[in-house]
C-alpha cells in the first residue's frame, strides 16, 4: 500500500509541475499577481510530493521489503543500512528520483527565499525549473517508476554492485546531483531574463549564488568520485579521462566560467549576453551528463542498466531544453541592450581570458569525450580517446589560464596593468621560480614538466596568499590593522583567495603524482620484502576474513622505513553475497608526504601472490585542494551581499575597503 | 584605443586561442586514438605490429596461466580466431576464463600482443560494448551478459 501511495505521489508531482510550469508563465506574461503567487505554493507542493515519494522509497530499503522491484533488485537484508540508504540512489530509477528531488528543492528554495526578486522574474524562473521537474517527472513516471511492484514478493534481494559499497560512493552522487541540478536555477534565470528581455546587475547578484552553490557542489562531488576511483578501483590512479568522469567535469569547467563572467555583469554591466548563454550551455553540459551516464551510450559504472526507449527519452528531453533555449537566445539575445566595452588589459579582460580558456578547454574534452560515438555512429570504427589526448589538449589549453590566474586579482577594472600586478607580485614570483630551481636541481634529467609544474602551482598558491596580503595591507600597516582589515573583508574576497590557493594546491598534487608515482609489481611468498618509494614491505601471510555480507582473504604487510616499524597495512580479496562479485580492498597509509598503496593480487603458480604496489608522492594535496576550494565556496556563499533572501539594502560596514 | 580596436583584440585573441585548441585538438586525435579490434580483425584489417590497439574478445577456457613471476599469459578468442596475449601486472578482480577481456596494447614480433593494460569491467555479467556489437556483427550467440 505504502509504495502505490509513493507511486501515485509521482503522479501527482508530474501533475503539479506542469502547472508550475504553465501557470506562472502565462501570469507573467499578462500581469496577474495572484496567479504568479500560486507558482510559490506549487513548487513547495512539488517538492513535498516529490520527498513523500523519495522517503517511501528509501522506507523500502531500509526495512527491506522485497516486493518493490527496485529493493529486490538492488538491495539485500544483510547490507550494513548506510548501504541499504545509499542503494536508493545506487541503481537507475532510484538516482533519477534523487535527481528530480534536489531540483524541486532547488525550486522551493527559489520560491521560498526570493522575496527580494521582482514578482515577473520569480514566476517566470520557478516555471522554467518546472518545466525541467516536468520532462523529468514524466520520464520516471514512464520509463523507470522506482515503485513497481513484484508479485509474488522474494524472500531476499539480488544486493548491491560491491564496489558502491563505500561511504564516499554514499555521498558522492547526491552532491554531484547537487551540483549539476543547481545549474537548472542559472538556466532558469537565463531563460528568464530572454522573456523578460532584461540583464542587469540585479539579475546577476541573483544568478550568482546558485551557480556558487552548484560550483561548490560539483567540486566536492568530483572529487569525492575521483577519491573513491583512487581508493576502491585499486588501480592507483586517480583520474582516468573516463567519459563519465568527463561528463561532470565538463560542467564544472563551464560553472567556473559562468562564476567568473557574473561578475563582470554584477560590477561593470557588460558580457551580459555571453552570461547569458554560459547559463545556457552550463545546464545544457549537465543534461548532456545525465545522457551520458544514464542512456547506456557509454560502458561504465554509472550505466546502471540500458534500455533503449529511456536513452530515446533522456535524449529527446536534452533536444527539447537545449534546443530550446538556444533558440530562444537567438531570437531574444540581440533585443538585450549590450554592455560597454574595456580595455583588453583590465580585470574584465582578464576575466574573459578566463572564460575563452575555459570553455575552449571544455570543447576540447568535450570532442574527446563525444569523437569515438561519433565516428562509430559514422564509419563504425571503434576507437578509445584516453589520457594521451586529453595531456595533448586540455593541458596546454590550462597552461596559460594557469598563469593568468594569480595576475587577475591584482588588475583594475576598466583599465589594467600587467606590470604593476606583477610588481606586486613579485614575491609570489619569486618563491615560484625558486621552488622550480630546485626542483630542476634536484631533478636534473627529468621532465620539463616537473620544474614547471611545481613553479605553477607555487605561483597560484602564493599568489592567493599575495592577494589576501594585499588586501589586508600586511607589513604595511601595524598587525593589529591589518587583522581589523581582515576581519572587515568581504567573505566573498577570502572565498576568491581560497578557491585560488585550493587551485594550486591541487596543481602541486596532480604534478607530483603524474611525475614521481613509483609502481613496484612483485611476486611475494610469506616473508619476502619489496622496497617502495622509501618503505621496506614485508608480506606477512594471509588469513581467512568474513564480514556482513562477504567473504575473504586478507594480506598483511608490515611497513618499515629506516628500519623503523611503521604500520601494518591489509589488503583483502572478497567476494559479496549473493552475486559472488569479487573486489580488492588497497591497503592504505596515507601521509601529507605520499601513500603506500598495497594492493594484493592472484596466487603464482609458487605459492606466493603477485602484488602491485604504489608510492604516491603528495597524492593528497588533489583532495586537500578540493576541499580548500569548496570551502572557499561556503566562505563566498556567506557573504551578505549574496546572503539568499537578504533584504536588498543593507548598512555596510565601515571597514569594508573599497573593491 | 577606440572602440573599434578593442573590439577587434578581443576578437583576435579569441579566434587565436579557439585556433591553437583546433590545431591541438587534431594534432592529439591524429596522434593518440586507439582503435579496437578483434583477434578476427586483426588478421583481416592486416593490423600492424607494433601499433597500438585495444584488442577485445573471450579468455578461451582453459587458456589462462597464471603468475610465473608476475607475468600473465592467457589466449583472447572471438570464436573464430585467437590470439595469444601476455600481461606482466596484475589482472582485474572480474578477469575470468570465458568472460569478455579488453587489453590494451602491441603486438610483437612473434604475434603475440604484448597488454599494458587490461579491463574487465566492473559487472560481472559485463561484457564490453564493443565485443558484443562485433560478436553480434559476425553472428556469434551470447551468453546471459551480452543483453546488459
Amino acid at each position: 500500500m505504502i509504495a502505490e501511495l509513493g507511486h501515485f505521489a509521482l503522479i501527482l508531482a508530474t501533475a503539479v509541475a506542469l502547472y508550475q510550469f504553465i501557470v506562472p508563465l502565462y501570469a507573467a506574461h499578462v500581469g496577474n499577481q495572484a496567479l504568479m503567487r500560486t507558482g510559490i505554493s506549487a513548487a513547495l507542493m512539488q517538492l513535498l510530493l516529490i520527498a513523500l515519494a523519495f522517503g517511501i522509497l528509501t522506507h523500502a530499503y531500509v526495512v527491506s521489503d522485497f516486493s518493490v522491484a527496485n529493493v529486490f533488485q538492488n538491495s539485500h537484508s544483510a547490507k550494513p543500512l548506510l548501504y541499504k540508504i545509499s542503494g536508493v540512489w545506487g541503481n537507475h530509477e532510484g538516482s533519477m528520483l534523487l535527481w528530480v528531488l534536489i531540483l524541486a528543492l532547488y525550486g522551493a528554495a527559489v520560491a521560498l527565499f526570493g522575496h527580494n526578486l521582482p514578482l515577473e522574474l520569480r514566476a517566470r524562473v520557478l516555471a522554467i525549473q518546472a518545466s525541467v521537474g516536468f520532462a523529468f517527472l514524466l520520464f520516471i513516471v514512464m520509463t523507470s517508476n522506482p515503485l513497481l511492484r513484484l508479485d509474488p514478493p522474494p524472500i531476499e534481494g539480488n544486493g548491491l554492485n560491491p564496489i558502491l559499497q563505500d561511504p564516499a560512493l554514499a555521498f558522492h552522487p547526491p552532491f554531484l546531483y547537487a551540483g549539476y541540478v543547481g545549474l537548472s536555477i542559472a538556466f532558469a534565470f537565463a531563460v528568464a531574463a530572454l522573456i523578460d528581455g532584461r540583464v542587469d546587475a540585479a539579475w546577476a547578484r541573483w544568478v550568482r549564488p546558485w551557480t556558487l552553490a552548484a560550483w561548490m557542489f560539483l567540486t566536492i562531488g568530483i572529487a569525492m568520485g575521483s577519491w573513491w576511483a583512487y581508493y576502491e578501483l585499486g588501480w592507483g590512479g586517480w583520474w582516468f579521462w573516463d567519459p563519465v568522469e568527463n561528463a561532470s567535469f565538463m560542467p564544472w569547467l563551464v560553472a567556473t566560467a559562468l562564476l567568473l563572467s557574473a561578475i563582470v555583469v554584477e560590477k561593470r554591466n557588460a558580457l551580459k549576453i555571453w552570461t547569458v548563454l554560459l547559463s545556457i550551455l552550463a545546464f545544457s553540459l549537465s543534461l548532456t551528463g545525465t545522457f551520458l551516464v544514464r542512456s547506456g551510450v557509454l560502458t561504465s559504472v554509472h550505466a546502471f542498466a540500458v534500455d533503449p526507449e529511456r536513452g530515446v527519452f533522456i535524449l529527446a528531453i536534452l533536444c527539447v531544453f537545449i534546443g530550446g533555449a538556444l533558440t530562444l537566445f537567438a531570437w531574444r539575445a540581440p533585443k538585450l541592450k549590450a554592455g560597454g566595452l574595456f580595455a583588453p588589459v583590465s580585470r574584465e579582460g582578464g576575466l574573459v581570458m578566463n572564460n575563452l580558456f575555459l570553455c575552449v578547454a571544455c570543447l576540447s574534452v568535450f570532442i574527446g569525450t563525444l569523437y569515438p560515438l561519433a565516428l562509430e555512429t559514422i564509419s563504425g570504427d571503434k576507437i578509445s580517446v584516453g589520457p594521451p589526448y586529453f595531456n595533448l589538449t586540455f593541458g596546454p589549453l590550462m597552461l596559460p589560464l594557469l598563469l593568468l590566474v594569480p595576475i587577475g586579482p591584482f588588475l583594475a577594472w576598466k583599465r589594467g596593468d600587467v606590470a604593476a600586478a606583477l610588481r606586486r607580485l613579485w614575491i609570489a614570483l619569486a618563491l615560484a621560480v625558486l621552488i622550480g630551481l630546485i626542483v630542476l636541481a634536484l631533478n636534473l634529467r627529468g621532465p620539463w614538466l616537473a620544474p614547471v609544474g611545481m613553479a605553477l602551482g607555487a605561483w597560484l598558491f602564493f599568489g592567493a596568499l599575495s592577494d589576501l596580503a594585499a588586501k589586508i595591507s600586511l607589513f604595511r600597516v601595524p598587525l593589529s590593522a591589518s587583522w581589523q582589515r581582515f576581519r572587515g573583508l568581504p567573505r566573498s574576497g577570502i572565498g576568491t583567495v581560497m578557491a585560488h590557493g585550493g587551485l594550486g594546491i591541487m596543481i602541486i598534487g596532480i604534478i607530483a603524482i603524474s611525475l614521481w608515482k613509483i609502481e613496484v609489481i612483485v611476486a611475494l611468498k610469506p616473508g619476502d620484502s619489496a622496497m617502495v618509494g622509501g618503505y621496506s614491505v614485508t608480506f606477512q601471510g594471509e588469513t581467512p576474513v568474513t564480514g556482513a555480507n562477504y567473504t575473504g582473504r586478507a594480506g598483511r604487510f608490515l611497513v618499515a622505513k629506516d628500519g623503523k616499524e611503521i604500520t601494518t597495512l591489509v589488503s583483502e580479496k572478497r567476494e559479496f553475497k549473493p552475486s559472488g562479485m569479487p573486489t580488492t580492498e588497497v591497503g592504505l597509509h596515507q601521509t601529507m608526504a605520499g601513500d603506500l598503496y598495497i594492493v594484493m593480487g592472484d596466487a603464482t603458480n609458487d605459492g606466493g601472490r603477485a602484488m602491485r604496489m604504489y608510492f604516491n608522492p603528495l597524492v593528497n594535496l588533489i583532495w586537500l585542494g578540493a576541499l580548500v576550494m569548496f570551502f572557499g565556496g561556503i566562505c563566498s556563499l556567506t557573504d551578505r551581499r549574496y546572503r539568499v533572501g537578504a533584504p536588498k539594502a543593507r548598512t555596510v560596514p565601515l571597514a569594508v575597503p573599497a573593491e | 584605443m577606440t572602440r573599434k580596436q578593442k573590439r577587434l583584440s578581443m576578437i583576435l585573441g579569441g579566434l587565436a586561442v579557439i585556433g591553437l585548441a583546433a590545431g591541438l585538438v587534431l594534432y592529439a586525435l591524429s596522434g593518440t586514438i586507439t582503435f579496437f579490434y578483434t583477434p578476427s580483425e586483426i588478421t583481416d584489417k592486416g593490423v600492424a605490429r607494433g601499433q597500438r590497439i585495444r584488442l577485445g574478445g573471450m579468455v578461451e577456457e582453459g587458456s589462462w596461466k597464471r603468475g610465473e613471476g608476475t607475468v600473465s599469459r592467457f589466449i583472447v578468442t572471438d570464436t573464430i580466431k585467437t590470439i595469444q596475449v601476455t600481461y606482466n601486472g596484475q589482472l582485474p578482480d572480474l578477469f575470468r576464463e570465458g568472460q569478455g577481456v579488453v587489453a590494451e596494447g602491441v603486438i610483437g614480433p612473434q604475434g603475440v600482443f604484448t597488454a599494458d593494460t587490461v579491463l574487465a569491467k566492473h559487472d560481472e555479467n559485463y561484457m564490453p560494448k564493443e565485443l558484443a556489437d562485433s560478436l553480434k556483427a559476425k553472428g556469434v550467440k551470447l551468453g546471459k551478459g551480452a543483453e546488459q
